[in-house]
């Protein structure tokens, strides 16, 4: 043990107080520290952005695309059409979904306390997939909503649905989180055994249709959805802000966390309603996005440590920068071609992922 | 400052069906000492300091200086009681100093400026002598470093009952005389019941004023060192055969000659 021995004095003396002031001091110099890094992930993503912008399938040339984009240089109607009503809403609906994914997979990392739960893992996306399917397949959807959301409608109602199961594991008396991450784990198997039972039962085309839409693409972005997960995020983040110190507390242990007066099941079901409507409408607009839920806290982790109030921003901005870039590689991998950006955001996420692993490794 | 009085009656507790503590009433525990529960693994030590900090289902009376606890909130109760846990968890990228400031600042109830809570976590932290260790991540700390810690979130806190579950399994000889120490320094200032799980006999009956000796989810001896910690009931409780003695300086001492 090199730390000194315990002071049974209550007396502050003048060095100790100096010394005291030396180390809030050097709290303080790591909080500048987490706000510059909030700066230069806004910084990365302003830049991502930009790239997502001027990179695409047509034949318009990056430097006319950033004249045009800048007001620099004149844009044909076609081209306007381009950059404005496709490139632009796809962008930002990919920093959105980013930002929902990574957020909803924090918050479920902490409030289930296991660094491997994300909505991917843990059978959001699987029973997203499995409305879909129903959607796509057997036309099966919610009455009432109209034809073109029928999908993102039943892909979102399952979604939702599953998070709420997990919930309902939750408030089971006696069900520990462990519980909760293995019907989690079950719930993915069950939901992928089922999408494969209607892909068994589906025509050529209908089966086409859903294998598309299960490897997520940003094709499917528009205004409409860009506005509800922009609104989603700007009354979700500060809910979750709020609760950052409740959640920090609650990385030192259940029965901890309860001793500091948190109401912990609340805390719970209030994160993992937040985190299905997050999950639930990301994936129900864009498809199946693996790995940014998992990835992006771990990489805020590594950066900012898990005091809430920089963990949850930051991940936000790591889910929205992985998720930009994914998007921009989509396009440029091969020419002419826009690649589904759940290929890709695995494609990233899964070395990462395998370093992370190691690199954890070494240091137990 | 006037002590607090913790009055148990009739208490319930266990986990689920499972009932652990069955009908326990003790005389009032009296604020400004220190009282060591002792016995063997498994006797429901644990169980009662859960039961009593709210983190357990339980039926039966429950007052501090009459005030009924368990009619209060789950914030309302944890602002009078405070349990620290046997350890903090692994894998956990917080640094102590963010630890034991989460303790003040995620309570409901907390009502201090941001200001105030570093000062009072800094504070903590140079009374358990750890201040060096504050920007320190909570995976870099030693076993015993982590418990130093554990008990800085307890003691910042301000609770008047403070329920600490085995706070020196960790530490060496040095440091569980100092933990001690500053455990009954606070209880005498504050005035506060400082209840304290501990299997090292010696250190029970060196530095607590009342001990009580648990077995089976009862209590078998209860009173001072003196009363409660005899040959007799080591026997029936630890099954061991030993002699309890005085020392030159007038604490007592335990020897274990082997199993009864």
């Amino acid at each position: 043990m090199t730390s000194r021995v315990p002071s049974a004095g209550s007396g502050q003396s003048e060095e100790a107080a100096g010394e005291a002031r030396a180390w809030i001091s050097g709290y303080d110099a790591r909080i500048r520290r987490r706000l510059v890094i909030l700066v230069l992930l806004s910084l990365a993503l302003c830049a991502s952005f930009v790239l997502d912008l001027i990179t695409g399938p047509s034949s318009m040339g990056v430097p006319h695309a950033l004249k045009g984009l800048f007001g620099l240089g004149e844009l044909s109607l076609p081209q306007r059409i381009i950059i404005f009503d496709v490139r632009v809403p796809a962008a930002i609906v990919a920093i959105l979904v980013g930002a929902a994914l990574s957020l909803a997979g924090a918050e479920m990392q902490t409030v289930l306390n296991n660094p491997l739960a994300s909505p991917f893992t843990l059978g959001v996306s699987s029973a997203a997939s499995l409305g879909a399917a129903l959607a796509l397949v057997l036309g099966i959807g919610i009455p009432g909503v109209p034809p073109d959301w029928i999908v993102s409608g039943n892909a979102f109602l399952f979604a939702f649905a599953s998070v709420l199961l997990l919930q309902g594991m939750a408030r089971a008396r006696g069900a520990g989180v462990e519980t909760l991450v293995l019907v989690g784990i079950a719930m993915v198997f069950t939901f992928n055994a089922l999408v494969a039972l209607v892909q068994f039962v589906a025509s050529q085309d209908a089966l086409q249709q859903l294998v598309f839409w299960t490897m997520g693409s940003l094709g499917r972005a528009s205004w409409n959805k860009l506005a509800i997960l922009a609104f989603l995020l700007i009354i979700l983040l500060p809910l979750s802000l709020k609760d950052a110190w409740k959640l920090t507390a609650l990385r030192l242990g259940e029965d901890r966390a309860r001793s500091f007066g948190i109401n912990v099941a609340r805390l719970r079901f209030v994160s993992l309603v937040r985190v299905s409507l997050l999950a639930g409408t990301s994936v129900a607009f864009v498809g199946t996005i693996g790995f940014i839920g998992l990835v992006g806290p771990h990489i805020a982790r590594l950066m900012v440590g898990e005091d809430h109030r920089f963990f949850l921003p930051t991940s936000v901005l790591t889910g929205a920068l992985l998720m930009s870039l994914a998007s921009a590689l989509s396009k440029v991998l091969a020419t002419g071609v826009v690649l589904p950006v759940g290929i890709m955001t695995a494609l990233i996420g899964v070395p990462f992922f395998i370093f992370l692993i190691f690199t954890s490794r070494e240091r137990t | 400052m006037s002590s607090s009085l913790l009055t148990i009656r009739d208490l319930c507790a266990g986990y689920g069906r499972r009932r652990i503590i069955e009908t326990l009433s003790v005389p009032a525990i009296e604020g400004g000492s220190v009282t060591a529960l002792l016995g063997p693994n498994a006797a429901g030590k644990t169980t009662l300091l859960r039961a009593l900090a709210g983190l357990l289902p339980m039926t039966g009376g429950l007052d501090l200086c009459g005030e009924d606890l368990t009619a209060l909130s789950v914030a309302e109760r944890a602002s009078r009681v405070t349990y620290m846990p046997q350890s903090l968890p692994q894998r956990v990228a917080l640094t102590v100093f963010e630890a034991v400031l989460a303790a003040l600042r995620a309570s409901p109830l907390a009502g201090m400026s941001p200001e105030g809570a570093r000062n009072e976590a800094m504070r903590a932290l140079e009374r358990l002598g750890i201040a060096d260790l504050a920007l320190s991540s909570l995976d870099e700390l030693s076993g015993g470093q982590r418990q130093l810690a554990s008990l800085a979130q307890a003691i910042v806190r301000s609770p008047r009952v403070l329920l600490l579950d085995e706070p020196t399994s960790a530490l060496d000889l040095n440091h569980q005389h100092k933990v001690m120490a500053l455990v009954e320094e606070v209880a005498r200032e504050r005035g506060i019941v400082a209840i304290i799980v501990l299997h090292d006999i010696a250190l029970a009956c060196r530095w607590c004023k009342r001990v009580m000796v648990f077995s089976k989810g009862a209590v078998v001896a209860d009173g001072t060192p003196e009363k409660a910690v005899t040959p007799e009931v080591l026997a029936a409780v630890y099954g061991v055969s030993a002699r309890v003695e005085r020392c030159s300086r007038g604490f007592l001492q335990v020897s274990v000659d082997g199993p009864a």
